[in-house]
């Protein structure tokens, strides 16, 4: 089991975590002008990038926070983690 | 020219057996490039072939069927709920259910049935409806009390102390399974002698585009020019559809799996559970077979984290005491292409020439001769066969989703 390095409470368990997905993922902002085409790659289109991904990761069983990581999803590896709004965890 | 070495002790090994299949080199051109030398594209290939459509070439990166086809737990069903997936897991399983006679090579299908476990009230109420569905497609389906659970597979542990107590079981006597490496030896050698080319170790790097048309694949071995393109990678479907800038709701996750030492016989079918989270057979030559569902997150390093597997053991200690004995053997993992409705992506892309099949996820095994038969109609008549045209990328715009999370959840 690998471990996370959680920004808060430092090097955890991959278990205490949970997963979140694409990060920087925004809600629209006129969602009622969307299309249909483009409320379906809001709600069912995330990137799937084999290498660096930016995405979301919960300390569900620690602190509870969300935060930002990029992991190379060639080999599982973090990357970097950094705080939820983390702009300095974008690839 | 004779050696006149002395062969040591035990190295006079028999001769490797012949090929099955003849490793091509790759052509200038070819009426149809597959990509991919998974179950899928090789099923493909076969029925191509079958339509007379024999100018093919299959395009391998690495070895045939090294990926998801080697490494998945062979389970072949068709107890979906749906209509849209009834239609083709069901066309799949009479596939099957003739494929040693069509292949002319034996694949060891034993159909030996499926137990899907009911553990809540809701599993219960949910599985009868299943039950009811099948039955009004066609599909062999029954639903089992828990004595009769017992009478099938009497090592499941019904008795009503356990965390989970089983309630009962929807039951589809038909399912089974069969040897994943022979069901793709068999495809690829029919597809060869009937003059398809097998390429392996040629791995597709990018498309050579003319407006909405693909003229050629770049392949690390070359460019190869097409008329049609199918593709079959599976887990790197998004790799290959980001180089043509079109994009799709998949995501690819770790699926593992794992096997016991081998054993007597002492499990005559398969069991799945979704709430305890394991599915388990056993294999002809006498190992247990056991998966779950995938990994959390998303990766192509087909390997899982081992919290997976232990959680998966766990499960299966709480339904078959027996097993509590039994030592892990090896375990293992592949990259599946996961969608959001637990339903594959079958059909048409904004390229003209480009047919796509993917998403089949943690399931796409059982669907081998199914889909590779409607694929190969539908890239042969360049329009999405009936069977596979609910299940277009198009439905997460029009929203006509096909959910099969209940029938899907616990991987296959
Ligand atoms: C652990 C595990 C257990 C499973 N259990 C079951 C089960 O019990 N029942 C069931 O129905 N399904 C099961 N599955 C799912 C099933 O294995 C897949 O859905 C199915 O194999 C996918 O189709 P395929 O055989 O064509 O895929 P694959 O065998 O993965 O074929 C795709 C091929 O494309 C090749 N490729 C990728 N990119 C390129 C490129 N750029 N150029 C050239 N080639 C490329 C890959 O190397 C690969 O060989 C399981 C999967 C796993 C991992
Ligand atoms: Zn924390």
């Amino acid at each position: 089991m690998q471990l996370i390095a959680c920004p808060w409470c430092g090097p955890r368990e991959e278990l205490e975590f949970s997963y979140g997905g694409q990060a920087h993922v925004a809600y629209p902002a006129d969602p009622a002008g969307l299309t249909d085409e483009q409320w379906a790659r809001y709600v069912f289109f995330r990137d799937n990038p084999k290498g660096p991904f930016a995405e979301r990761w919960a300390h569900s069983a620690g602190c509870r926070r969300w935060f930002t990581a990029v992991r190379d999803t060639r080999t599982h590896q973090f990357v970097s983690v950094g705080p939820l709004a983390g702009s300095e965890a974008t690839p | 020219m004779t050696t006149a070495h002395a062969t040591p002790p035990g190295a006079a090994l028999p001769e490797h057996p012949d090929a099955l299949w003849r490793d091509a080199e790759p052509q200038r051109s070819y009426d149809v490039v597959i990509v991919g030398g998974g179950g899928h594209g090789l099923a493909t290939a076969h029925y191509l072939a079958k339509l007379g459509i024999t100018d093919v070439a299959v395009v391998e990166k690495g070895w045939l069927a090294g990926g998801n086809m080697a490494r998945n737990t062979t389970l072949i069903r068709s107890n979906y709920l749906w209509d849209e997936s009834a239609g083709i897991y069901e066309h799949a399983l009479r596939l099957w259910e003739g494929l040693e006679e069509d292949l002319g090579y034996p694949i060891l299908f034993s159909q030996r049935g499926v137990l899907n476990l009911a553990h809540t009230e809701q599993d219960v109420r949910d599985s009868v409806r299943r039950v009811e569905a099948n039955k009004l497609n066609g599909i062999d389906a029954e639903w089992l009390d828990p004595d009769e659970v017992a009478k099938v597979c009497p090592i499941v542990n019904v008795s009503a102390d356990i965390r989970y107590p089983v309630q009962g079981a929807t039951f589809q006597p038909r399912a089974g399974i069969a040897k994943h490496d022979y069901v793709a030896w068999g495809f690829a050698r029919r597809a060869s002698d009937a003059g398809i080319d097998i390429i392996q170790d040629c791995e597709v790097t990018g498309f050579v585009t003319d407006g909405d048309r693909v003229t050629g694949v770049r392949t690390t071995r070359g460019d190869i020019g097409c008329g049609t393109v199918a593709l079959c990678a599976a887990g790197h479907t998004s790799v290959l559809l980001d180089m043509l800038g079109v994009p799709a709701p998949l995501q690819s996750h770790p699926l593992q799996a794992l096997v016991s030492e081998l054993l007597e016989p002492v499990h005559p079918t398969i069991v799945m559970s979704n709430a305890v989270h394991v599915y388990v057979s056993q294999a002809h030559k006498g190992e247990l077979v056991m998966g779950a569902g995938v990994d959390s997150y998303n990766g192509y390093a087909q390997r899982g984290a081992f919290h997976i597997i232990e959680r998966q053991m766990a499960a299966a200690v709480e339904l078959f005491p027996v097993f509590a004995r039994a030592h892990l053997l090896r375990s293992w993992a592949g990259v599946v292409d996961v969608t959001p409705d637990a339903s594959p992506i079958v059909g048409r892309t904004p390229y003209d020439n480009v047919f796509l099949n993917c998403g089949w996820g943690t399931g796409g095994f059982k669907a081998t001769p199914g889909i590779g038969w409607a694929f190969a109609d539908t890239v042969a008549h360049g329009r999405p066969h009936p069977l596979i045209a609910p299940f277009g990328l198009d439905r997460f715009v029009t929203g006509a989703l096909v959910d099969e999370h209940g029938a899907a959840a616990v991987a296959h």
